[in-house]
């Protein structure tokens, strides 16, 4: 053995177990990290701390009841969730809703994820150890919140589309509030921007950390924010427009670096689309039924029914096999956060453990969406 | 579980707190109000203010509610106002577990592990249908706990599919006044005895 310096610093691999009660893991995801010194070997995802057996008890349910199920799955996008299955059901019904049913889903998507977003930027500031971005965030959210509470009584579970169309209509204040939230928020990103975007700590924790190459990032089945700060172009509103998104005009924002920074400014960039977005349909919501009829027992033909919907996190499919009885035979979520967890470890072997905080911060994970 | 209960009932009854309890009741019952002197009383009235207004949280978000306990410590509902502010990663330095969240087979033995992690006196509040009763996961789930309090025993219960930030301040002022009824004379741990009701 060599007495150089080298070796007599030498550190031994070992194993910490970040998670499942960790404040940064948001939620209760379990990393089991090989660590060197302060270098990572390996992080080893340990799942299902919140299995809730959602896909299991989906055969159970009718297809009504299953709506209320998937919006305690990623909580985040409730309302984009609840519509994923209600077009897959539409899809097997062959049912047509109505346009004002359409625009109503669609600005509800994107003020969702705009909630989605504003909290993700307050959490990550907090992750960095920039708390008082997480004030700031939840100050403004809750002004969406109140916009939710106003049309279907819930706050963050809304459980408002039914198979056909929605539960009940908007109430007479939603126009006025959702312009007054715009106007007010419009005010509120670039004060987002010089607190965080722009601070010289922030970026020199992100930039250049967590690189994800754009082959990788196909090759892994990543989509959402994560797959677009990459350059990989896999926005589903663009390229299978669903509801009323075939009607707007907005950008798919793509940015080049694939690292951590990149993703960061791809969902500031997707807030401002969000709020042009809803600008375009708020104030020409066209008139008509908000439920399409159906039988109060729905029963879908024999086959298999698939739908993708981008959700906050990226790409969420719905998948329905019937026999055609009224429960499913079969439903499966093919959800946007497993797939994104499945590269995090590609991408932070090598860095230091608070690199690791700022990738996952950066991934914008929500555990129940992972384990269903 | 059945010796104890009637041995701790007795005492109570002994001390001629009026408690009015159901003969069915499957919990154990821990007498509130002062049975103690003047040293003792005044001593608990400070205790008990000291205890009641700093109660440091864990935060121990599972799923949803973990975003409405969230937003109960943001700008506009601001739990510090009651004494709440500091929210504690680790289970050493809290004193009180808010269970938001579903609770499942796999969580379960983790959670049994941070509350005994925990410095005593130690409160629980189940936040939510899903730390209350399994609540949406109660039928026909082969993975959830239907209920907190089937690992670890708990104080108040907050109701709701989340519950509104309003609904959980309510619960928490709740364990304040509980914690204000405290006496050290007749103070019980709620975990001795626990598992035998299992």
């Amino acid at each position: 053995m060599t007495n150089t310096l080298k070796d007599r610093f030498k550190t031994e691999e070992y194993f910490v177990n970040m998670g499942p009660q960790h404040p940064a893991a948001h939620g209760v995801l379990r990393l089991i990290l090989t660590i060197d010194g302060e270098i990572i070997k390996n992080v080893e995802p340990d799942l299902g701390y919140i299995h809730r057996s959602i896909e299991k008890m989906c055969e159970r349910d009718s297809y009504q009841q299953i709506v209320h199920l998937t919006d305690r799955m990623d909580y985040l996008s409730s309302n984009i969730n609840n519509e994923a299955v209600c077009l897959a059901v539409e899809n097997g019904l062959e049912l047509e809703v109505s346009d004002r049913v359409k625009v109503i889903r669609t600005i509800i998507d994107e003020l969702t994820r705009l909630a989605s977003h504003c909290l993700w930027w307050g959490v990550m500031g907090m992750d960095l150890g920039a708390l008082t971005t997480y004030f700031y965030a939840f100050r403004d959210r809750e002004m969406i919140n109140d916009i939710f509470e106003e049309t279907c009584g819930a706050r963050l579970t809304m459980n408002y589309n039914v198979p056909g169309g929605l539960m009940f209509d908007i109430h007479p204040n939603f126009v006025k509030r959702t312009k007054d939230f715009i106007a007010h928020f419009k005010t509120k990103i670039p004060e987002y921007d010089r607190l965080l975007t722009g601070n010289i700590i922030f970026e020199n924790r992100t930039k250049g950390v967590g690189i994800l190459t754009r082959e990788d990032a196909i090759a892994y089945g990543v989509s959402g924010p994560v797959a677009r700060g990459s350059g990989f172009s896999s926005d589903v509103r663009k390229h299978q427009p669903y509801s009323a998104y075939d009607r707007v005009d907005f950008k798919e924002i793509l940015f080049t670096e694939g690292d951590t920074y990149a993703r960061y400014k791809v969902r500031i960039a997707e807030m401002w689309e969000s709020m042009s977005i809803i600008e375009q349909l708020i104030d020409n919501i066209p008139e008509g039924d908000i439920q399409a009829p159906t039988k109060a027992v729905i029963k879908l033909p024999k086959g298999e029914f698939y739908q993708r919907v981008e959700t906050a996190r990226g790409e969420l499919g719905v998948y329905i096999n019937s026999t055609g009885t009224k429960n499913p035979y079969r439903v499966k979520f093919r959800s946007p956060g497993f797939s994104n967890l499945s590269v995090l470890n590609h991408i932070s072997k090598g860095g230091k453990i608070a690199d690791l905080v700022a990738i996952m911060a950066s991934f914008d994970f929500v555990i129940p969406d992972i384990d269903r | 579980m059945g010796v104890e209960k009637k041995r701790f009932l007795n005492q109570a009854e002994a001390e001629g707190l009026n408690q009015v309890v159901p003969t069915d009741f499957p919990g154990k019952v821990i007498p509130g109000g002062n049975g103690g002197n003047f040293v003792i009383t005044t001593l608990d009235s400070v205790i008990n203010w000291g205890r009641s207004n700093s109660l440091w949280p864990l935060y121990f978000g599972t799923s949803c509610c973990a975003i409405e306990m969230m937003q109960t410590g943001a700008p506009k509902h601001d739990f510090s106002r009651f004494g709440f502010e500091v929210a504690r990663p680790s289970a050493r330095q809290a004193d009180l577990i808010i269970i938001a969240g579903t609770i499942v087979n796999k969580m379960g033995p983790v959670l049994r592990r941070l509350y005994d992690q925990m410095a005593e006196p130690k409160y629980v509040i189940a936040m939510g249908a899903c730390a209350i009763s399994g609540g949406p996961f109660y039928y026909n789930s082969y993975s959830v706990i239907k209920g907190a309090d089937h690992v670890i025993p708990v104080d108040v219960y907050v109701p709701g599919c989340p519950p509104r930030p309003e609904a959980l301040l309510e619960g928490m002022i709740m364990l304040q006044k509980k914690i204000q009824t405290e006496n050290m004379k007749t103070k019980q741990n709620p975990i001795d005895g626990f598992d035998e009701g299992l």
